[in-house]
C-alpha cells in the first residue's frame, strides 16, 4: 500500500459529513475555539438536509399554548415507546432554544401576522398529552431544510470552519476500541488524507438507497455507519426503515406532510377520505407508520387509483390558491416537474416511499457513541448525530420535523461535549501502520476490481431484494428470504469490475465504495427485522401484529463482520432525565 | 501576436462511439464531453445509442442509464435527483440547466451534453466551482444583529420577509453565472449573478443591520458594474429566480442612496 500519497493532519476534532447535524456542531466547535476539520463527499448546501420541506419542530408556542412536555409526549408515542425518553426529554426541551438560535442565525422563516415564527400542523402532533392538534412545526415555506442548510453553511463560514470538500471518508482509524480519527480519499486530486483527532463526529446520514424507490437522494449511503461496522461496533434498530406516506408515484419525489398539515386530504379510487376509518381522530395526520400502512392496506384491498391501481391521490386543490402559493411552493414546482400536475386542479399520485432511517450508530443524549459489553459503555473518541445516530429519540418511528430539530439540538450537543472532553493543545496518538493499511488495501481491491459484474447491477440487485421483502409489511416468510438472498450482492462483490482505474473523480470507485457501504446495511436491516418478531411503528410483521413490550421493549443491536451478523439487544431506557417531566408508560397506540 | 485559437491541449477530439446492444427501435444519439485528467489526451466528445424505451422523462436519467448500462466511466456530479440541491448543473442542448429537471423530450435531435462553460473542467462534466464558492464567501452570508435575546426571535413582518422570496431559494448551482459572458471574461474579479443574488438577499433583510456596509462592499466597478444586462442569467435560472433584477435593485439602491 505504498503506492498511495499519504497526507497527515492533525485536528482536535473531526466531523464527518457537512449536512444539519454536521454544519451545526462545526459551528459549536469553531465557537468552543476547537480546530475543526469538516470534511464532506459533496460541497456542504448539496447534502440532503436542503430536501426537507414541512419544518422543524419546537414548542414555541406562537400559534397557540404549547408546552415541550407535550411534544415530548407526542414523540414517545409517535416511538411506539421504543425512543429512550431521557433523550427524547432533551430534544424537547432543548428545541425551542435551538429554533430562535437559527432564526439569530438568518433562517428566512415564514411568520405570523404579528411577525413571529409561523408554525403549521403536522402529523401525530398534539396539544395536552395527545388531545387535539397543535401547531408546532416552523416553517420556511416547504423549504424549511434548504433554509437551514443554506444559513448553517453562512455561519460555518463566519466561524472560518475549515472545510475538505468533496473528500470520501473511507474508515475510522482505531486503537484499542477508541477512534482516533479518520482515513479519506481527496476526490479532485486522488490524494489520500489521514486526520488525526481527539474526536471524530459521524454526521453522514441515512442509508434510504439500499431500497428500490426512496426520496432519499443519490449520496445517501450511509458511509459512516458503515464505517462504524467495519470497526466493529454495532448499529442500532436498523429494521426501523420510515415509508414516507407521500412520495410522488413513480418518481419517489417527496410530497411534504406539511400538504396534509395545511388542510390537504388522502383519497381512495372511490373518492374515500379512507383515513377517517384509520385514525378517527388524527385522520390524514395521524404518524407516518399509520399512515403508510393505511394506503398499503387501501392498495391491497384494490381500492388504489391508476391503471395498476397501485397508488392513491393526495388532493389539495379545494385550498386557496394563495395559500398554495404561499406556504407550498416548492411542492407545487415538484408536482409539475415529476408528476405533471397542477396542484390547484388536480390531485398528487402518491405511494408509500422510503424516507427515513430511524436507525443507526447508537449514542447518549450527548451523542457519545456507545456500544454494549455487558453493559452500556462509551467509545472513546467517537461521537454520531443527525440520521447517522441513534439517539434513540425516534425509536420505531419518526414523527415529522422531528428530524430537522434533532439535527440541530444533538449538533450542538456533539459540539458542547466534545469542549468539555478535549482541551485545546492536547497530544495526538501514533496510529499503528496497519490499521491505514487495512483500509487502503480495502480501498485498492475494490478500485482494482477486474471481474464481470457491475456496481450498477450488485446496487440494483440489492434494492429489489430490500423493496420485495422488507417492505411496509413484513412476514416470516419474506424476512428469510430476503435474509437469504440479501447476501448473494454481498458475495458478488468478489467479481465486482470498475472500469474507471484513475484517481480523480473517479466516480466508478467512489459508487463502488458507497455499494461496500450500503449492502453491509442492508444485511444488518433484513437480519434485524427478521429477529424482532412483533409490530412495533415502522415495523409491522403480518404474522406478529401486536406489540409485544415484554419481550422486546429494547433496542436491537446488530454487529456485522463481512456478510455474518451477531444481534442482541439493549433495555429501552425507562427513566427521564431530570424531574421537570414524568415518565410516560406503555400504552396503546392510537391516533 | 494574441492566441484567438483554443490550446493545442483542448482541442476536442472524436471519442468512442457506444452502439447499442439492446436491439431497441427507439434509439437517441447523446453526445458526452469527456475528459480524463489522468490521462494526459485531449477532450473528446463521446457518443451513445441509449434505448429511451426504458428511460425515465430527464437528461439525468439519460446519464444515469449511460452509466449503469453503458459506461460507468462517466463522471458527473448528482444528489437529490429533484432539483434542490445543485449538483447536476450543466449544459445540455446549448443551455445550462439541472439534468434532473430537464425533460430530454425538449431536445431536438441529438443530445449534446456538456460542462458549465468556461470553469476549468475537473473530469467530464465536473467543472471547478471553487472561484464561486470563495466569492460566495466574500458577501459574508449571514445575518449581522446586535439582538442576542436567546428567548425570542427579531419579529419580521410578512412584507419584510416576502422580499425574501426570490432570493432564498436559489440553489448554487452555478446555472447563471456561467451563462454570463461577463462573468466568462472577468470571473475572478466580477462576483456574477449567483454571488450578487446572495448579497442581494442578506441586504434587504429587515433583520440585517449592516445593509450599508453590504452595499459599499459590492459598490465596485468589478464586483458588481461588470453587469452590462445581458438577461442571460435569468434565462438560464432552473428556479426561476430573476438575478438581473437583484442586480439591477442593487445598483438602484445604490444610485438613490
Amino acid at each position: 500500500m505504498n503506492s498511495y500519497k499519504i497526507i497527515d493532519h492533525e485536528y482536535d476534532v473531526v466531523v464527518l459529513g457537512a449536512g444539519g447535524s454536521g454544519l451545526r456542531a462545526a459551528v459549536g466547535l469553531s465557537e468552543a475555539g476547537l480546530k475543526t476539520a469538516c470534511i464532506s463527499k459533496v460541497f456542504p448546501t448539496r447534502s440532503h438536509t436542503s430536501a426537507a420541506q414541512g419544518g422543524i419542530s419546537a414548542a414555541l408556542g406562537n400559534m397557540g399554548e404549547d408546552d415541550w412536555r407535550w411534544h415530548m409526549y407526542d414523540t414517545v408515542k409517535g416511538s411506539d415507546w421504543l425512543g429512550d425518553q431521557d433523550c427524547i426529554e432533551y430534544l424537547c426541551k432543548e428545541a425551542p432554544k435551538a429554533v430562535l438560535e437559527l432564526e439569530k442565525y438568518g433562517v428566512p422563516f415564514s411568520r405570523t401576522e404579528d411577525g413571529k415564527i409561523y408554525q403549521r400542523s403536522f402529523g401525530g402532533m398534539t396539544k395536552n398529552y395527545g388531545n387535539e392538534t397543535v401547531q408546532r412545526t416552523c416553517a420556511a415555506a416547504d423549504r424549511t431544510g434548504h433554509a437551514i442548510l443554506h444559513t448553517l453553511y453562512g455561519q460555518a463560514l463566519k466561524h472560518n470552519t475549515e472545510f475538505f470538500i468533496e473528500y470520501f471518508a473511507l474508515d475510522l482509524l482505531m486503537k484499542n476500541g477508541q477512534c482516533k480519527g479518520i482515513l479519506a480519499w481527496n476526490l479532485n486530486d486522488g490524494t489520500i488524507h489521514r486526520f488525526r483527532a481527539h474526536i471524530t463526529i459521524i454526521a453522514t446520514g441515512g442509508y434510504g438507497k439500499i431500497y428500490y424507490s426512496a426520496t432519499s437522494a443519490h449520496t445517501c449511503t450511509g458511509d459512516g455507519n458503515a464505517m462504524v461496522l467495519r470497526a466493529g461496533l454495532p448499529l442500532q434498530d436498523m429494521e426501523f426503515v420510515q415509508f414516507h406516506p407521500t412520495g410522488i408515484y413513480g418518481h419517489g419525489t417527496l410530497i411534504s406532510e406539511g400538504v396534509r398539515g395545511e388542510g390537504g386530504y388522502l383519497l381512495n379510487s372511490k373518492g374515500e377520505r379512507f383515513m377517517e376509518r384509520y385514525a378517527p381522530k388524527a385522520k390524514d395526520l395521524a404518524s407516518r407508520d399509520v399512515v403508510s400502512r393505511s394506503i398499503a392496506i387501501e392498495i391491497n384491498e384494490g381500492r388504489g387509483v391508476g391503471k395498476e391501481k397501485d397508488h392513491v391521490h393526495l388532493r389539495l386543490d379545494h385550498l386557496d390558491p394563495k395559500v398554495i402559493e404561499e406556504r407550498l411552493p416548492g411542492i407545487s414546482e415538484s408536482s409539475k416537474l415529476f408528476a405533471n400536475v397542477d396542484v390547484t386542479k388536480e390531485p398528487i399520485p402518491v405511494v408509500p416511499t422510503v424516507h427515513y432511517n430511524m436507525g443507526g450508530i447508537p449514542t447518549n443524549y450527548k451523542a457519545e457513541v456507545i456500544t454494549m459489553n455487558g453493559s452500556e459503555q462509551t467509545v472513546p473518541g467517537l461521537m454520531a448525530i443527525g440520521e447517522a445516530a441513534c439517539v434513540s429519540v425516534h425509536g420505531a418511528n419518526r414523527l415529522g420535523s422531528n428530524s430537522l430539530i434533532d439535527l440541530v439540538v444533538f449538533g450542538k450537543a456533539a459540539a458542547k461535549r466534545a469542549a468539555e472532553i478535549v482541551k485545546p493543545g492536547m497530544l495526538h496518538e501514533e496510529i499503528s501502520k496497519s490499521e491505514t493499511d487495512k483500509s487502503l488495501q480495502r480501498f485498492d481491491s475494490l478500485r482494482n476490481g477486474n471481474g464481470n459484474i457491475n456496481t450498477a447491477d450488485l446496487r440494483l440487485s440489492m434494492q429489489k431484494v430490500m423493496q420485495s421483502k422488507c417492505a411496509v409489511f413484513r412476514t416470516e416468510k419474506t424476512l428469510k428470504e430476503g435474509t437469504k438472498e440479501i447476501r448473494k450482492p454481498f458475495e458478488e462483490m468478489e467479481s465486482i469490475a470498475v472500469k474507471d482505474k484513475s484517481l480523480i473523480f473517479n466516480t466508478d470507485l467512489v459508487e463502488t465504495l458507497e455499494f461496500d457501504n450500503l449492502i453491509r446495511q442492508a444485511i444488518t436491516t433484513m437480519d434485524s427485522a427478521y429477529h424482532r418478531k412483533e409490530s412495533r411503528g415502522a415495523h409491522a410483521r403480518e404474522d406478529f401484529p401486536k406489540r409485544d413490550d415484554k419481550k422486546f421493549m429494547q433496542h436491537t443491536l446488530s454487529w456485522c463482520n463481512g456478510s455474518k451478523t451477531k444481534i442482541d439487544y439493549r433495555p429501552v431506557h425507562r427513566t427521564t432525565l431530570t424531574n421537570d417531566v414524568q415518565y410516560f408508560p406503555p400504552k396503546e397506540r392510537v391516533y | 501576436m494574441v492566441q484567438i485559437n483554443l490550446p493545442q491541449n483542448s482541442k476536442v477530439e472524436k471519442g468512442t462511439y457506444y452502439k447499442d446492444t439492446t436491439g431497441s427501435k427507439n434509439i437517441r444519439k447523446v453526445n458526452v464531453y469527456r475528459w480524463d485528467p489522468s490521462s494526459g489526451k485531449n477532450p473528446r466528445i463521446d457518443t451513445y445509442e441509449v434505448d429511451m424505451d426504458n428511460c425515465p422523462s430527464k437528461v439525468l436519467d439519460v446519464l444515469n442509464k449511460i452509466k449503469n448500462e453503458i459506461d460507468p466511466s462517466l463522471a458527473y456530479r448528482r444528489s437529490c435527483a429533484h432539483g434542490v440541491c445543485g449538483s447536476c448543473a450543466m449544459n445540455m442542448d446549448g443551455k445550462n440547466g439541472l439534468a434532473c429537471t430537464k425533460p430530454h423530450s425538449e431536445i431536438k435531435g441529438d443530445i449534446n451534453v456538456y460542462p458549465l462553460p468556461h470553469l476549468k473542467v475537473l473530469k467530464d462534466l465536473i467543472g471547478d466551482l471553487s472561484t464561486l464558492y470563495k466569492q460566495y464567501e466574500s458577501v459574508e452570508p449571514w445575518l449581522k444583529t446586535s439582538k442576542t435575546n436567546e428567548n425570542k426571535e427579531n419579529l419580521q413582518s410578512k412584507e419584510d420577509r416576502k422580499k425574501l422570496n426570490g432570493l432564498y431559494e436559489c440553489i448554487m448551482c452555478a446555472c447563471c453565472s456561467t451563462s454570463c459572458p461577463s462573468y466568462w471574461w472577468n470571473g475572478d474579479k466580477y462576483l456574477g449573478p449567483a454571488v450578487l443574488l446572495q448579497a442581494y438577499r442578506w441586504i434587504v433583510d429587515s433583520r440585517d443591520e449592516d445593509r450599508k456596509e453590504r452595499l459599499k462592499k459590492v459598490a465596485d466597478e468589478l464586483k458588481l458594474y461588470r453587469c452590462h444586462t445581458i438577461m442571460n442569467c435569468t434565462n438560464a435560472c432552473p428556479k426561476g429566480l430573476n438575478p438581473a433584477k437583484a442586480i439591477a435593485s442593487i445598483k438602484k439602491m445604490l444610485a438613490t442612496s
